[in-house]
């Protein structure tokens, strides 16, 4: 213990807890927000805007009308699912940080079963794209996560290095093999039929993508707190040697965890070319599996907090689109991003002193 | 063009394209030794970029803007030090805040530099002599200043790590530092130090990029450049010498892409050929697991581990 200041028999000491609240985590959320949109300030202050008036009116954007919040809902879907997808590869300390990759791979899966089937009947189709969608994703995390589990290749680099790869794939497909004809060279596919189109709440752009996320994250929630598989991941992430030592299968679950957080992933492009855009297309997606890391740590790896922290994040890339018509940047949502990280992670250290009076020798 | 202009001028561009990318692994290369992972790496390359393309287009003169570069990465890299060293924040978060931070705040600082041709530029410099002699010459011996700095920071990189008192200190701050500490040596000051020459010599590969490969500045430039210098790291096993062999492998790749697609004589889609880098560094970073693995030869054995004394 440090002491920092003495009197005769008390003392002033620091007391570290190991864990903090969820009460004293919810408040060093909301400092660092706040703390963030100070930092933010300062730049939207060197663009020459007034940073009360961006602020204001992204929050108005996002919160302020039906639409802005159907806008919410809508862009939430993506980064619940793939937030998900990382909480559960995080929980085992396996930094699957390929989650853009894998959106734009379940993007791709599905594309091509309404694009080469399209008379199959709406329920089976969907179906299908669901399957295909997970797979796409999946298949693009198991590559690392099989480097991973076998050879001890560093899943960070590589899962990373599959967003690229996946990005210019699909950007071959759509200016190329599968552009539209119709088009005019865009890179668009055509549209899909309507039976590869996910059903959609009347009056809103919000699609039953809403849905596959809650279900995914109550699972996954059942899953890690009730089942052994589950206490096994959560085992293996507090410490590998401890899982040895209990005769877990390391190798095994390595992969199949990246397998489940990448499908989760694609079904996230799955949900996006599904439910909001019809069609494949370039820049499907705006950084959702990078927001979508930040889901997961924010929301402390628990797929329930997932959930919440997810429309969160969601207000703040539609509020962000908004700042960008005015003129603003739209980095100032990586900017915001980053910076609440940081703040998380400095708080959550520092809420977990404390500062005591005790007498000396307690 | 024959074929010996071609080979030379790829293997010119060569030269060029891996400075960028030897900066920054160098950087990485000296923060892990002292064990800290920093995965901002990308970050900070980006924050570079743009920092020292905007000063030397305020000033008109480069050398501010490395200046201005270094500065930038540096007060990044601090960031990811305070976190990592002091609070103990797990680095590989850090690291990832640190990436979408430079990102962001690069994009924001530059946006109105996009597409403008940088100003001033370093010039090429012939060594004397050296550069007459043929092939290797004009490859080798007439590049601009920062390309023959990057070349004797590696040397003297090497020397520092592996022949001085103060590099045996600093690999022992990143194998084992609570022995480290008893020697007498601090580790804290140790990592701050080197997380943040880890960060300067990122945000210098930034600059070489937006001030003298490109000559222009555009946002998310470094494209996954940063995270090619992490992995290079891993592919030099920790030893300078073999990252500038690992940053000329990738400058070669790059180079030569860019030469196919110009040509255009494989017919190859340029997606396909762009995306020749990144399939490279899985490869290569497989083999180099495989390696140190087989040489036992590895990572700083606290990399990555925060550093806490025992409460006394």
């Amino acid at each position: 213990m440090l002491s920092v200041f003495e009197k005769k028999k008390r003392i002033l000491r620091f007391e570290r807890k190991l864990t903090i609240s969820p009460l004293s985590y919810l408040i060093v959320l909301v400092i660092s927000i706040l703390l963030a949109l100070a930092v933010g300030a300062i730049f939207i202050r060197i663009n020459s805007f007034n940073p009360l008036e961006v602020y204001q009116f992204m929050f108005e954007s996002s919160f302020g009308s039906a639409y802005g919040i159907s806008e919410t809902v809508v862009k939430a879907i993506p980064l619940m699912l793939a937030g998900l997808g990382v909480a559960l590869a995080f929980r085992m300390l396996l930094w699957n940080i390929g989650a853009e990759g894998q959106i734009y791979m379940g993007a791709f899966a599905a594309t091509a079963i309404a694009l080469y089937l399209p008379r199959l009947p709406a329920g089976i189709m969907i179906t299908a794209m669901l399957l295909a969608g997970f797979a796409g994703g999946a298949i693009w995390s198991l590559i690392p996560g099989i480097m991973r589990a076998r050879a001890g290749v560093n899943e960070i680099i590589t899962t990373l290095m599959f967003n690229y790869i996946a990005i210019l794939w699909v950007n071959y497909l759509v200016f190329g093999p599968w552009s539209d004809p119709a088009s005019f060279n865009q890179p668009i596919t055509p549209k899909f039929p309507v039976s590869a189109m996910l059903p959609t709440l009347p009056g809103s752009r919000i699609h039953l993508g809403i849905f596959f996320g809650l279900v995914a994250a109550i699972v996954l929630y059942l899953v890690l707190t009730h089942t052994r598989w589950g206490y096994e991941v959560r085992v293996t992430g507090e410490s590998e040697s401890a899982a040895k030592y209990a005769g877990i299968n390391i190798t095994r679950n390595i992969m199949l965890v990246m397998l489940i957080s990448g499908g989760l992933a694609g079904l996230a492009g799955m949900a996006e070319v599904a439910g909001v855009l019809g069609r494949l297309q370039q820049n499907i997606s705006p950084g959702y599996g990078y927001t979508a890391i930040l889901v997961a740590i924010l929301a402390k790896l628990n797929p329930l907090a997932v959930v919440i922290v997810s429309f969160l994040f969601s207000s703040l890339l539609v509020g962000g689109y908004a700042a960008q018509t005015i003129g603003v940047p739209a980095a100032i949502v990586s900017t915001l991003q980053g910076a609440i990280l940081f703040f998380v992670l400095a708080g959550e250290f520092m809420a977990r002193f404390r500062l005591r009076y005790v007498r000396r020798g307690d | 063009m024959d074929l010996y202009s071609i080979l030379t001028a790829i293997l010119s561009a060569t030269i060029i394209a891996g400075t960028p990318i030897l900066f920054a692994s160098l950087g990485e290369l000296l923060t892990e030794k002292a064990g800290v992972l920093n995965l901002g790496v990308e970050g900070m390359m980006m924050i570079g970029a743009v920092a020292g393309f905007l000063v030397s287009f305020k000033t008109m003169n480069p050398w501010l803007g490395i200046i201005a570069a270094m500065l930038a990465g540096g007060c990044l890299s601090l960031v990811h030090a305070l976190m990592s060293v002091s609070l103990r924040v797990n680095q590989v978060v850090s690291g990832l805040a640190l990436t979408i931070l430079g990102t962001g705040l690069s994009a924001f600082l530059g946006k109105s530099m996009i597409g403008i041709q940088a100003p001033v530029t370093f010039n090429k410099m012939s060594i004397p002599v050296l550069s007459k002699i043929p092939f290797i010459g004009p490859i080798l011996f007439q590049n601009d200043i920062l390309v023959y700095l990057s070349i004797i920071l590696v040397l003297a990189f090497w020397f520092l790590i592996y022949k001085t008192k103060h590099g045996l200190r600093l690999r022992a701050v990143g194998e084992n530092p609570a022995a480290a500490d008893a020697m007498g040596v601090n580790v804290f000051a140790f990592r701050y130090l080197y997380v943040v020459i880890g960060g300067m010599l990122a945000g210098l590969g930034g600059a070489y990029l937006s001030l003298v490969y490109t000559s222009t500045w555009l946002e998310n430039m470094t494209a996954g450049r940063g995270w090619i210098a992490v992995a290079l790291v891993i592919f030099a096993t920790w030893n300078p010498l073999r990252a500038l062999l690992g940053a000329y492998i990738f400058g070669g790749v790059e180079a030569s892409v860019f030469r196919l697609q110009a040509l255009n004589i494989l017919r190859i889609s340029s997606f396909f050929l762009k995306m020749l880098p990144y399939i490279l560094t899985v490869i290569v970073l497989y083999w180099a697991t495989r390696e140190t693995v087989r040489k036992r030869i590895g990572a700083p054995s606290a990399l990555g581990l925060p550093y806490e004394r025992e409460e006394r």
